[in-house]
């Protein structure tokens, strides 16, 4: 127990240590390198918490994908290393509007909770105790939430093509391959075939 | 202080989604940062979910984990493609500058 609860607080420590520091950095690419140590420490703790399929997720998905993604735009973009603004109370009102916002609907969450306790009762699906969290999930996902799954498929897609339709760029004067044209040619318009007299060359 | 439960985690996601909403906050020159903090929010509702799914042994806060974590996928490729584009137009991704997006 004792080394469980050291395990929380060296992850949950540095996690949040690193998450200041990736909103203070002052180098873009510190901000994604402190990002990349938050995220490996977050899949501790939820291997911590018995859910080692999303861990392992965790790390491929945001560690593998999102972080080189944003590393890869950080040194695409060729961004200095930027001061932060001195006029940051000026968009304190406004922080604070939204951050009250917040707290009412975290308010309307809990008053959820107490006027009708039994409703998440309905929607919930124990988990089994003989098979493994990885089995366990794909037991229910490909089931129940199967829709979901596919609706986050095709989140997926509508990402994927909508990233590469905003990226995609035509230039003009480039040299590229058409391979239609190439198919449509005929011997007709390419081939010219001409007597020569012998002994005379052309 | 020793046995961890539940009110740690929660306590840790709150902590992490405070500093994400900081971080849009207090960063007025740099957009990838706040796509970051965007993140660091999405890592909080996970760390949330999953807590609860662990406390009360039920599996339904773990795929939902999975379909946040598909959402926070296809919102940073779409959010960095948006973010190259503008850099392309303009060359800065400065956030005081986009309201000459106006049209």
């Amino acid at each position: 127990m004792i080394i469980q609860s050291l395990a929380f607080y060296l992850f949950a420590g540095i996690t949040v240590a690193a998450a200041v520091m990736v909103i203070s950095a002052r180098n873009p690419v510190h901000s994604v390198l402190f990002l990349i140590l938050a995220f490996f420490n977050s899949a501790g703790l939820f291997v911590l918490l018995g859910a080692e399929f999303l861990a392992m997720i965790l790390v491929v998905v945001y560690v593998g994908a999102v972080a080189v993604l944003f590393m890869f735009v950080v040194m695409m973009l060729d961004i200095g290393v930027a001061e932060l603004r001195e006029g940051f109370l000026q968009y304190l009102p406004l922080g604070g509007i939204v951050g009250l916002i917040l707290l009412l609907e975290l308010g309307f969450v809990v008053a959820g909770f107490v006027i009708s306790p039994e409703v998440s009762e309905r929607f919930s699906a124990p988990a089994p105790a003989d098979i493994p969290n990885t089995e366990a999930i794909g037991q229910l996902l490909y089931t129940k939430y199967v829709y979901f799954f596919q609706a986050a498929g095709m989140i997926l897609l509508v990402a994927m093509i909508g990233a590469i339709v905003l990226t995609h760029r035509s230039r003009e004067g480039v040299k590229k391959q058409r391979i239609g044209q190439q198919v449509d040619r005929r011997p007709e318009e390419t081939l010219e075939i001409k007597k020569v007299q012998t002994g005379s060359g052309i | 202080m020793l046995e961890i439960g539940l009110a740690h985690y929660l306590t840790l996601a709150a902590i992490l989604f405070t500093l994400g909403v900081f971080g849009i906050f207090l960063n007025r020159k740099n957009v990838i940062i706040i796509l970051m903090s965007i993140e660091l929010i999405l890592l909080a509702i996970n760390i949330n979910l999953v807590s609860f799914s662990s406390h009360l042994g039920d599996l339904v806060g773990q795929v939902f984990a999975l379909l946040v974590l598909t959402v926070a996928a296809g919102e940073a490729a779409i959010g960095l493609a948006i973010l190259v584009v503008y850099f392309r137009n303009r060359g800065s991704i400065a956030v005081e500058d986009i309201r000459m997006m106006k049209g």
